[in-house]
């Protein structure tokens, strides 16, 4: 199937990700630079490509609303934000996933103000990280449209909400080739969707009411779950995610000839001495100034992280456990200010108790916009190394490319 | 479905022992629009008091399919059921929304006027409490002049109450109506009428509250009265546009009486540090709505 | 019972008594004198404010009206609005001990 070869922006593979898949409501709010993906949609609507509702929102917080509404009656629903947009849905990103239902998103990730940024970063999205969802960060525009289309099999087969984050005009405004899916093979991959809830006026339910923190007793005498059970229902249904993701990966490469890795994904990375690691367009960049270093005689390599939600916290342990790197360096958008890089925490974290634990370094760069090339990446590498060398194995946060002072 | 001398349905769609207070204005008034409405209904409602109306997990108080919403969302969620309706072409049912004075005129005036704006095909409820009762009494813009709320513990509200029918009106919605639990055959009539529309409905219940109010409750549906009687309560409908008292208001624009706001005032614990300035305004600001309702009635 | 809940979201079923048998609530009971009662003199359908009023929807619409005392939260409306004083309030008789 590589007959339907088209060059396409980031934010065009989603539209059409989104059309393939069939979504019957689409609720939208204007940002920058997620605009032209929702202005596609509406074209393909109006235009009657696409058999859907646009509900053409006055708020983001409004466009998740929708979404969880009308995916609560049983319609497959298709949202997109960047930035301020996603803060401004928070609340319901935790309700859509409280509700357990198969929103599926695209973040099309971008610095949050004050002061304003429409450039990119990815604070947006990594903060909100402990909503419920699941994350898939994409690096190139092939994979924001086979994930659009993997993220409503995986979100309908364990009800929870998928969020699929990509790069701001690094990738939503820039143009690559991108293999279109062939429409026929999508509606067979993607089975239909069928919701958990129930809205029947024959069979009338109260849906998300008020929650004791107890276990009550229903009117036939059984014992339902409190507040916790139903937390525990969410937490265990992102864990047994990871499988659903595998598999739906698998599949869609079985079909499509494109498995992107499912969880992590590698390059030059089996003989690496120093592991360069991140999500989205940085990590790619990575993969560049990794070429860069291997030409000085550094060997290093890439671990690319894909999926953020559910965490893989075993793969990364066992990915960075079968190589005995010197340094692992993670390069990554965002900061949980008064600490470090939240995807730093959480690659500590998993090595937590593991038997190869190299120093790490964090990366902190690309804030707001803010030119990261890849001989910069390079530089950073080199100079990390050097610390190490000199028998420094203190953990560190370095902000890369930032006139500090 | 079965009848009696009211024209009301018989069945009940709230089932007894739900968790509302004793004497609930709400419970009243929401029992005659759900059989108003009807099974065919699927309702939407943020946090409220009609949140625990409708009953704590597992159980539910009331018989049409429900779906709870953030506070601030209410019409939005209405707009998404009616979208995932159409979508996947499920017809027949009508699309309801109720909130709280907070719900509407407040938090949820956005996404209210959204929704509206879109014409969106639903029905908008606000039962009018005049405060944030769910949460203890707080003040909401819907709530009077001079009453005291845990928000203004002292000196009492000092702004005039907002006009959302009004503000709804600006949506140029084919149908509004004012109504009443003290009047429930009025009641039913407008939410019957309501469903026979296309586009967005808007219907404001004045809903007293005894706890939040600070009256017995017993004395509910005489404060509803007296309500009305003062012209604090105007029961009418708009519909397309043209304006038009119904019931015992219609009857009080044909006798051009009305009773002061002071009996009304006086029958109300949260009123009692009103000034005597602020009861002269509100009865000016009372009357003059009121002429501008009757220069704007037809018939 | 064990719990046999498969849902994995909160939906709840309707029943009565969601907040028990509210008529626990009353201090005080609406006793009807159906001899006072319009219904019941006339032996037929007529007036029925109680039934109109009752924010429960515990009141019948029969002759005689019934009262559900099991629910009735004893408000005391419909002692209120019956035009004709049929119904009348009587303390439960509870002490707090
Ligand atoms: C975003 C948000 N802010 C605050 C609350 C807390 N809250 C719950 S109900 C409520 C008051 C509701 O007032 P109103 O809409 O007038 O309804 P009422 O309680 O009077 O029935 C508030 C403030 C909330 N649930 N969500
Ligand atoms: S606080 Fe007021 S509105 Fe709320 S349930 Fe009680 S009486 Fe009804
Ligand atoms: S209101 Fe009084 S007279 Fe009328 S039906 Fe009820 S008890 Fe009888
Ligand atoms: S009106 Fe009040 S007192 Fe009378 S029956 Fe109903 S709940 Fe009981």
């Amino acid at each position: 199937m590589t007959d339907n070869c088209q060059i396409l922006t980031g934010n065009q593979a989603a539209a059409i990700g989104v059309k393939l898949s069939g979504v019957q409501v689409v609720s939208a709010y204007p940002i920058t630079p997620q605009t032209s993906l929702t202005e596609t949609l509406s074209q393909y609507i109006e235009g009657g490509e696409l058999e859907a509702e646009y509900v053409r929102v006055e708020s983001e917080h409004s466009a998740m609303t929708v979404c969880i509404a009308a995916s609560t009656v049983g319609a497959r629903v298709f949202t997109s934000t960047s930035s301020h947009g996603l803060l401004y849905m928070h609340e319901q990103l935790h309700w859509a996933a409280g509700s357990r239902l198969p929103v599926v998103m695209c973040c099309v990730n971008r610095g949050v103000g004050a002061p304003w940024s429409i450039f990119n970063d990815q604070q947006d999205s990594i903060a909100q990280r402990d909503t419920g969802w699941i994350q898939i960060y994409c690096r190139d525009n092939q994979e924001i449209i086979d994930t659009v289309i993997q993220a409503y099999r995986i979100a309908e087969a364990v009800y929870a909400p998928v969020m699929v984050c990509y790069d701001g005009f690094v990738l939503s405004h820039t143009t690559m080739p991108v293999e279109v899916p062939d429409e026929e093979a999508v509606r067979a991959f993607l089975p239909p969707y069928k919701p958990h809830t129930i809205l029947d006026p024959h069979d009338p339910r109260n849906i998300n009411p008020v929650i004791f923190p107890w276990r009550r007793m229903d009117a036939e005498g059984c014992l339902r779950d409190g507040y916790m059970e139903l937390r525990y229902k969410l937490q265990k249904a992102l864990e047994e995610a990871k499988p659903v993701i595998a598999d739906v990966s698998r599949a869609y490469g079985r079909i499509f000839g494109r498995d992107h890795g499912g969880f992590l994904w590698q390059y030059r990375l089996d003989d690496a001495d120093v592991i360069l690691a991140g999500m989205g367009s940085i990590a790619t960049e990575a993969t560049m100034a990794t070429d860069m270093l291997r030409k000085e005689g550094i060997k290093a390599g890439v671990l690319g992280i894909r999926l953020y939600r559910p965490f893989p916290r075993e793969e990364i342990r066992e990915a960075i456990g079968n190589i005995k790197a010197k340094a692992l360096l993670i390069f990554e958008k965002d900061i949980s200010y008064g600490y470090e890089g939240a995807l730093c925490s959480d690659v500590k974290a998993a090595l937590y108790g593991s038997a190869v634990q190299p120093p790490i370094h964090d990366f902190i760069c690309g804030l707001g916009g803010r030119d990261v090339k890849a001989s910069e990446i390079a530089d950073g590498v080199k100079a990390s190394l050097n610390t190490v060398d000199e028998g420094d194995s203190r953990p560190q946060t370095i902000w890369l490319n930032c006139r500090k002072g | 479905m079965g009848e009696n001398i009211f024209k009301i349905d018989e069945r009940e769609y709230i089932l007894p022992g739900s968790r509302a207070c004793q004497g609930c204005g709400l419970s009243l008034a929401y029992r005659h629009a759900l059989k108003a409405l009807g099974q065919n209904t699927i309702l939407t409602i943020p946090a409220s008091c009609l949140t625990v109306l409708h009953g704590l997990y597992p159980i539910t108080s009331v018989e049409i399919p429900c779906l709870n919403c953030t506070f601030a969302s209410t019409a939005a969620s209405a707009s998404g059921l009616v979208a995932g309706l159409k979508a996947i072409k499920r017809t027949g049912l009508t699309v309801v929304a109720v909130a709280g004075d907070g719900g509407t005129y407040d938090i949820g005036i956005q996404a209210l006027s959204g929704a509206a704006e879109r014409g969106t095909d639903f029905i908008f409820v606000c039962y009018d409490n005049e405060g944030y009762m769910n949460t203890g009494t707080q003040r909401s813009s819907a709530t009077p002049p001079g009453a005291l709320t845990t928000t203004t513990p002292v000196l009492t509200k000092l702004e005039p109450k907002k006009d959302m029918l009004k503000i709804m009106e600006a949506h140029s919605l084919p149908y509004i109506a004012s109504v009443n639990p003290s009047y429930p055959r009025d009641l039913y009539e407008k939410f019957t009428k309501a469903k026979l529309f296309k586009g967005t409905r808007y219907i404001q219940i004045y809903a007293p509250c005894p706890p939040g109010w600070a009256y017995l409750p017993k004395d509910t549906v005489k404060i509803g009265r007296m309500a009305v009687e003062t012209g604090i309560c105007v029961l009418f409908e708009i519909e397309n546009g043209r304006f038009r008292f119904t019931g015992r208001s219609k009857v009080l624009a044909k006798k051009g009486k009305r009773l002061s706001v002071a009996d009304y005032l006086d029958a109300q614990g949260r009123f009692r540090q009103m000034s005597r300035d602020q009861a002269v305004q509100l009865q000016q600001s009372v009357d003059e709505k009121w002429e501008e309702y009757v220069r704007r009635a037809v018939e | 019972m064990e719990d046999k809940d498969h849902h994995i979201s909160a939906m709840c079923k309707p029943a009565p008594g969601e907040a028990g048998k509210t008529g626990d609530w009353r201090d005080v009971r609406p006793v009807i004198n159906h001899e006072k009662c319009t219904p019941f003199i006339k032996k037929k359908p007529s007036c029925f404010l109680c039934w109109l009023y009752c924010p429960e929807g515990v009141i019948r619409d029969t002759i005689p009206v019934q009262i559900d005392l099991d629910y009735c939260k004893g408000c005391g409306i419909c002692a209120e609005e019956c035009p004709v004083g049929a119904i009348t309030m009587v303390s439960e008789g509870k002490h707090d001990g």
